[in-house]
């Protein structure tokens, strides 16, 4: 068991390469890269599922750790491991890659060696940012992670690939040139890209104030374009509307959320703190505008971008309430979000698939003709909508507990109302996609309801849906052990918190904190 | 002086030759209406029995030959086994792209073997006066193959700016050599080290240091000394544009490397901000004209001014450091780039159907190999990790940063953002869906095959397990701190 235990993260990374390889080596022959892919995600899902079922709740630090020296000077290391933080993130994202390829099966017609040859890449670059503990390996699968995504934007784009995939690749690019300067800069001054080491040296004070500023700012940055949060949203958009499916369901939030969490909250505490004022009133902004833009959304695509703007912002706000019990919901709320958006993705693509627009007005009165798609929609967006009984209740719940009890009812308050719209627009959109009379569109095909693959998909993700919502706990408890003590814990401000001390990482027993 | 024939120390300089002058005869006694292509192939055969020799050298022991006129070390093996990999690349491409009919092809095999010869002589040469002689044969062979294409009219049009531009830096290289010598009274490298910190008159050593140091900028075309390169990327046909965008300039940052490490590293002060200031320059001034090209081949020339200034911000590193991150910048640099070179010439062809950005478009639909080993060598070029070109641009900004050139990396890494929106404009043409009718997909022909195979795994064993060469690129700078004095 130990020696599966060494090796597993490696398997989990090198899979998807594996495939990606045999996908491109063989030929494209009827529906083999697709049978391919499939193959390739579901035993790596099948590997991700080793790690909670082996995770060792209770244990700080990370765990199946991997630390193998790559190269020499810069002193780089292939150094992995899983911790609380992470480790569902990781299994969220083994079990969107089947999602994604499901999504892909019928909408993706051209050239399907090069799409399932990117999409496994960026499996593998998404398991790096996740699993990486090496500041300078995190940063290349960081950036690896974009360049499958915008080319495949360019090439399957619906209107205007290029343009989209170049913004997306020029607003992500850019910041994470800060981000390399600060990450050399730390390896500079201490000859390490270690997380565990730079957390400690920052935590010892052996840094100016000024320098940690900076440095914060540039990792705060990359970050938050990525995610996005409310002003750095401009990219989001254009590539919802225009990336494939299976790849706008994962383009957004969990990298970006994560990052910030680990690796500016984890290395840099006081500035993340001293920034914090100013992200939540970003966070809640940002909640309440994606919300309301979603309302006047034409296109459903586009809709979908402004709901993930509002979701993520509260998400964002979750993590900067710097509340123990935010942390909670926010990780917990990244998993919800994947499901339950890869969930409503899948059915999108579906309708976009048979009828070949986005216009919501071109709809109307499928739910008689599709009635699968109708239900497996409505109960998608009763999720999204944080129905009590579903996961999204929960994570919400944890937020917004946090934000009043830690941050400020105001806040609080304006982030309900975003919740609230979010209710509004998606059931308008329901009613104006699946209700009301039969449009010309809805008469103008035979109607192509969910398939058995499609079903085969979307049964386990809203069951997952349901039981998260019921049984949270699981989810939870490790979540608790990740967030807690690596944290710099003295950080949160909820009201039994000590004075802030420097903040000893990894070496506090998490007394007093809740 | 040892016990080495001096034969052995310039192996692979002789094989060369020897290849040249064969092809050229062969090229003379065979009747007009044969085919020339095999003569290529004696090329190739040539370049890879040169690059064995390099190899070979290795076995001898580090030192000098001919008067301590040329040296062989660890430094001169990596170098040449570059420069002969990067012209048997250009080779195979060459076979695979020039038109079977096209005249002279036997002088132009052989000028590629001369200026082989050349750039292998100049990254050896200890002696500065062989030194300048072997920039010449380097210089005149590629003056004469970038006109190649006699019948285009930028063809011979960039051939003479190349030339006049290429013989003033030249005579600037010479006129410094002069002042040294009259500093130092020697032209002997390892001597002008021992001698110049003692030497009488050092405003002189300063002035020579500049003057050389204006013709090697030009020959590795950093700014200010830059504005021939898109002009002779552009009228050269694409093969010779691949040569001249690698091999010259691998050579000529060797000479670089001897002149201020090994020659003059007393005047570190001097010359470190004065290159801080020449990479800083290059790198702003190529991406921001970069930025506006629509011409593949003058984007590409700016992207390569652009690189020389990724490059030199690894000469603030110090020491040892800076040479081991300039040695393997330059490897990445140059396998990067000569497969760019390989990949548009495969995709336009001899005559260049497809000479505007725009024109890639479809490339990924109409011939996935080729339109995918573009992107990846794009990649490389932007810096994507796990290629060489993000290894490279990693190990010299990091050795900028310990060297304290913090603003010259925040400028490098912006740099390298602005950079990447050109690079991912060519990209994402080749990637976006191709209009309806447009042309078939591009032949790739075995010798190009191999090119492209040989320039894209160096790439990418560059940017996954560069253990090897980052071990040979320190070798390098070891032989340098070991200078017999």
């Amino acid at each position: 068991m130990t020696a599966i235990n060494n090796s597993i993260l490696t398997l989990i990374l090198l899979l998807p390469l594996a495939g990606a390889l045999l996908v491109v080596l063989l030929p494209e022959r009827g529906k083999l890269p697709n049978w391919i892919a499939l193959a390739t995600s579901l035993v790596t899902f099948a590997l991700t599922l080793h790690l909670p079922a082996h995770f060792i709740t209770g244990q700080s630090g990370f765990q199946f750790e991997v630390n193998w020296q790559w190269l020499e000077s810069p002193a780089v290391f292939y150094h992995v491991g899983v911790d609380g933080l992470s480790l569902w993130l990781v299994v969220l994202t083994g079990l969107l890659a089947p999602v994604g390829v499901v999504a892909s099966w019928k909408a993706i017609r051209e050239r399907r060696k090069i799409f399932y040859a990117l999409f496994l890449v960026q499996q593998t670059a998404m398991f790096g940012v996740f699993l990486s503990l090496d500041l300078l390996l995190y940063y290349c699968f960081w950036e690896l992670s974009l360049v499958p995504m915008a080319i495949l934007i360019a090439m399957y784009g619906r209107r205007n690939g290029p343009q989209a995939a170049l913004k997306f690749f020029i607003f992500t690019f850019i910041p994470s040139a800060p981000l390399l300067v600060a990450i050399l800069w730390l390896y500079a001054q201490t000859g390490s890209f270690n997380f565990v080491t730079l957390q400690t040296a920052i935590a010892h004070g052996g840094f100016g104030a000024w320098p940690l500023l900076w440095l914060a700012l540039a990792f705060l940055f990359a970050f938050a374009v990525k995610v996005p949060v409310f002003p750095l949203h401009g990219w989001l958009a254009d590539t919802y509307s225009e990336a494939p499916v299976a790849l706008a369901m994962v383009v957004a939030g969990k990298l970006g959320l994560y990052s910030l969490l680990r690796f500016h909250i984890g290395l840099f505490p006081q500035q993340a703190r001293a920034a914090a004022p100013l992200l939540v009133a970003l966070a809640a902004v940002g909640v309440l505008y994606g919300a309301c833009l979603a309302l006047v959304q034409r296109d459903f695509w586009r809709l979908m971008a402004y709901a993930a703007l509002s979701h993520l912002s509260l998400i964002t706000l979750g993590i900067y309430g710097l509340t123990l019990t935010g942390w909670e919901g926010a990780i917990f709320q990244i998993l919800n979000h994947g499901v339950v958006d890869g969930a409503l993705f899948l059915l999108l693509g579906v309708l976009y698939d048979s009828y070949a627009t986005s216009e919501i007005a071109a709809y109307g009165g499928l739910a008689r003709k599709l009635p699968r798609t109708a239900t497996a929609f409505v109960f998608a967006s009763l999720a999204m909508i944080g129905l009590p009984m579903m996961g999204n209740f929960v994570g919400e719940f944890l937020i917004l507990l946090g934000t009043f009890t830690g941050v400020s009812k105001g806040w609080a308050i304006a982030a309900t109302m975003g919740v609230i719209l979010g209710a509004a627009y998606m059931l308008w959109l329901i009613q104006r996609l699946f209700f009301g009379p039969e449009s010309a569109l809805a008469l103008s095909k035979p109607p192509e309801d969910l398939r058995a693959g499609q079903l085969a998909v979307m049964w386990p993700l809203a069951a997952l849906m349901l039981v998260m919502g019921v049984a949270p706990g699981f989810w939870l408890y490790p979540i608790e052990q990740g967030v807690r003590p690596p944290q710099a814990a003295q950080l949160t401000r909820e009201p039994a918190v000590a004075p802030p001390q420097p903040a000893l990482p990894a070496a506090t027993d998490g007394e007093g904190q809740r | 002086m040892n016990s080495v024939p001096d034969i052995l120390r310039i192996l692979p300089e002789v094989i060369l030759t020897l290849t040249g002058v064969a092809i050229m005869l062969i090229d003379a006694s065979w009747p007009a209406g044969w085919a020339r292509r095999p003569l290529g192939w004696v090329a190739t055969v040539g370049a890879l029995l040169a690059l064995w020799a390099s190899l070979g050298q290795l076995a001898l022991p580090a030192g000098a030959g001919f008067y301590g006129a040329v040296e062989t070390s660890a430094f001169t093996v990596f170098f040449h086994v570059l420069i002969c990999g990067l012209v048997l690349v250009v080779l195979l491409l060459s076979l695979d792209t020039l038109p079977a009919d096209s005249h002279h092809q036997g002088e132009f095999y052989a000028l590629i073997a001369f200026g082989a010869v050349g750039m292998c002589l100049m990254t050896g040469a200890v002696e500065l006066l062989l030194v300048f002689i072997a920039l010449e044969i380097s210089s005149i062979s590629t003056y004469i193959l970038t006109g190649y294409r006699k019948d285009t009219a930028n063809g011979p049009e960039a051939a003479i700016k190349y030339f006049l531009l290429g013989s003033f830096a030249t005579a600037f290289l010479l006129y410094g050599i002069a002042l040294i010598f009259g500093a130092t009274g020697t032209t002997q490298i390892y001597e002008i080290a021992r001698l110049a910190p003692a030497a009488q008159n050092q405003s002189l050593i300063l002035a020579g240091l500049g003057l050389m140091l204006v013709g090697i900028l030009f020959k590795v075309s950093a700014a200010p000394f830059h504005v021939w390169t898109p002009d002779v990327y552009e009228g050269a046909p694409l093969p010779v544009a691949a040569l001249l965008a690698t091999a010259p300039k691998a050579a000529a940052f060797a000479l670089l490397l001897r002149v201020v490490y090994q020659m003059l590293p007393t005047l570190r002060p001097v010359w470190s901000p004065l290159l801080w200031g020449v990479a800083a320059l290059s790198m702003t001034v190529g991406n921001l004209a970069a930025l506006r090209q629509q011409n593949v081949k003058r984007m590409l020339a700016y992207s390569s001014i652009a690189h020389a200034g990724y490059l030199l911000a690894a000469f603030s590193g110090l020491g040892t450091s800076g040479i081991t991150a300039a040695c393997f910048y330059t490897a990445a640099y140059a396998a990067m780039n000569v497969g760019i070179f390989a990949v548009i010439t495969v995709a336009s062809g001899y005559d260049e159907k497809l000479p505007l950005i725009a024109d890639f478009r479809g490339l990924i639909y109409r011939s996935p190999l080729v339109g995918g080993l573009l992107i990846f060598f794009l990649a490389s070029l932007v810096g994507i990790p796990f290629t060489g070109g993000f290894l490279g641009k990693l190990t010299s900004f990091s050795v900028a940063m310990k060297g304290g050139a913090v603003w010259l990396v925040i400028l490098g890494l912006l740099n390298s953002g602005l950079a990447a929106a050109y690079y991912m404009r060519l990209a994402l043409a080749a990637a976006q869906r191709p209009k309806e009718g447009t042309t078939a997909a591009p032949r790739v022909g075995v010798a190009v095959g191999v090119a492209l195979l040989l320039a894209a795994a160096t790439t990418l064993v560059l940017g996954v397990l560069p253990g090897s060469v980052f071990h040979a690129a320190e070798a390098n700078a070891q032989t340098f701190s070991a200078t017999p004095h």
